[in-house]
């Protein structure tokens, strides 16, 4: 491999990441309107509702049916009912409101047992652990409980629920 | 909070309210009375104590919560898994352990005499002025007394032995004092009840003083209240101690727990068994 080779390979990893890193906005860089709306895109890259339905529903991802029942999803066992049902949603806030609810819901209910999906900052939480394993926190590896696309997909989704 | 996003949560949680009066399930059972082999009743529901200043209208056991092939297991002694430990910590009373070759019984003689009451009244300070629970108290027999080799804190002997103690006690009021000396440890214990831990940012209240009742998943959530430790878990098939129980639900938080045995843990215990005080103390439960 020559060295103007090995150039050209490092230039155009570069622009990928340069790429990625710009699109994606971190935690820290969220734009907020009036404490409860997102009006830009975490991603720059449409949500994929069929992908934000099943974030909503697994376990292992969103879990978001352990707290909101959600008619569309009669398949779905065992919804929960800590927070409202899911249907309607989509008439009651506009997509900006939906994702900033969805990124941080205590800035627009501060007292809300709802979980902030996208903080990545350990220091924003109490002892917070490695996820389930009540073991301390890894620095390397802690991150936002969803991915900016999964929450553009989640959001993707949810404003196809327009009927009550 | 604006008052757009606040009238729109109130449209919500208007068809909440609907869609809820039909789903009764998520409601502690109404009128069910927990009656062992059809003689001994045992409260499952209390007036809730002053010190709780109106955050729990009512005191209900985690029984009334549980489904009714479950409720059934807890009102026949002979389908109750968890005598199996009571009959296991009977024999430990009577073992001879230690340098001194001495039982637990050789001491306090009669458990349903010496040890009628314990459980009702645990965690308590000590006369050095330290917040012991019972699991310390039989540490402390273990090492001082008996010069043996103490049980650990969640060990299965410690949890058949604490299951025994504790059934002397069945259909006892829990009472824990919070006065005086337990004072100190009561407050610090409240406000870990009240901080959000973990990555989920919930605290015990979130979940057992604002969603008792509720469905979170498939778990119907309860007050959460002790009286009915050590409890036979139907989920991991045996006995699980208080501490246990506790590093579980923060563990759920997605948070760094606190160890089992820990002050921090004793001291919760106190505050958490004071939310149950007047509830009587059910020996040994079953739950889901
Ligand atoms: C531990 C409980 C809990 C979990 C998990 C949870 N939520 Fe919520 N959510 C709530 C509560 C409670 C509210 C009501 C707002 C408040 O707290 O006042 C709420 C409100 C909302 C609302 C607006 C209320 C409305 O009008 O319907 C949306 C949208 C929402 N949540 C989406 C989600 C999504 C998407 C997820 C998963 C990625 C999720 N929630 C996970 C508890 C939860
Ligand atoms: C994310 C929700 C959640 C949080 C937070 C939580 N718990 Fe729980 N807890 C549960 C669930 C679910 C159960 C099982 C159903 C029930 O009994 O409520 C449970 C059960 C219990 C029980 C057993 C009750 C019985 O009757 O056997 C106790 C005791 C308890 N929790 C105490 C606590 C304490 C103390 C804290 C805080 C340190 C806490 N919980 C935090 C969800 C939670």
């Amino acid at each position: 491999m020559n060295s103007r080779f090995i150039s050209a390979a490092l230039t155009s990893a570069f622009v990928v990441v340069a790429v990625s890193a710009s699109a994606e906005i971190k935690p820290a860089d969220v734009v907020w309107e009036n404490d409860i709306a997102i009006p830009a895109s975490l991603t720059g890259v449409p949500g994929d509702p069929a992908e934000g339905a099943k974030v909503l529903s697994a376990r292992s991802l969103g879990n978001c049916v352990a707290c909101h029942q959600n008619s569309a999803m009669p398949d779905v066992a065992f919804q929960g009912n800590v927070g409202p049902s899911f249907d309607g949603v989509g008439a009651r806030w506009s997509e900006a409101e939906l994702r900033g609810i969805v990124a941080d819901a205590k800035r627009a209910f501060p007292e809300s047992r709802m979980p902030t999906f996208y903080e990545d900052d350990p220091a924003a939480f109490i002892r917070p652990g490695d996820a389930y394993t009540a073991k301390a926190y890894n620095p390397e590896t802690f991150s936002t409980l969803l991915t900016a696309q999964q929450i553009e997909d989640v959001v993707a989704y949810l404003v196809t629920l327009t009927e009550y | 909070m604006k008052t757009f996003t606040l009238s729109k949560l109130m449209a919500s949680a208007a068809i909440c309210a609907v869609a809820l009066t039909s789903a009764a399930h998520a409601d502690p059972h109404p009128d069910a009375e927990l009656i062992i082999d059809g003689e001994l009743k045992l409260n499952v529901r209390a007036e809730a104590p002053a010190h709780l200043d109106g955050a729990l209208p009512e005191l209900y056991s985690g029984w009334l919560f549980r489904t009714d092939e479950t409720r059934a297991l807890q009102m026949d002694d002979f389908e109750n898994p968890a005598i199996l430990a009571v009959e296991a910590g009977a024999e430990l009373w009577e073992t001879a352990q230690g340098a001194t070759d001495q039982s637990c019984a050789d001491c306090h003689g009669d458990a349903a005499e010496s040890m009628k009451g314990v459980r009702a009244s645990m965690p308590k300070v000590n006369e050095n002025g330290d917040l012991w629970s019972m699991e310390d108290y039989v540490m402390n027999c273990q090492t001082t007394r008996m010069e043996a080799e103490p049980y650990g804190w969640n060990s299965s002997d410690m949890r058949n032995l604490t299951s025994f103690i504790s059934m002397q006690s069945r259909g006892m009021p829990v009472d824990v004092a919070i006065d005086g000396a337990a004072a100190p440890f009561w407050e610090k214990g409240k406000e870990m009840y009240y901080t959000r831990f973990g990555q989920l940012e919930l605290s015990c209240a979130n979940c057992h003083e604002d969603s008792w009742g509720m469905m979170i998943r498939a778990d119907h959530l309860s007050q959460g209240q002790i009286n009915g430790f050590p409890t036979y878990r139907l989920k991991n098939a045996g006995m699980v101690s208080i501490h246990n129980r506790f590093r579980g639900c923060i563990r759920d938080t997605r948070a760094e727990s606190f160890a089992i045995g820990s002050q921090e843990f004793r001291e919760l215990e106190l505050y958490v068994a004071s939310r149950g005080n007047g509830l009587a103390v059910e020996g040994v439960a079953v739950r889901q």
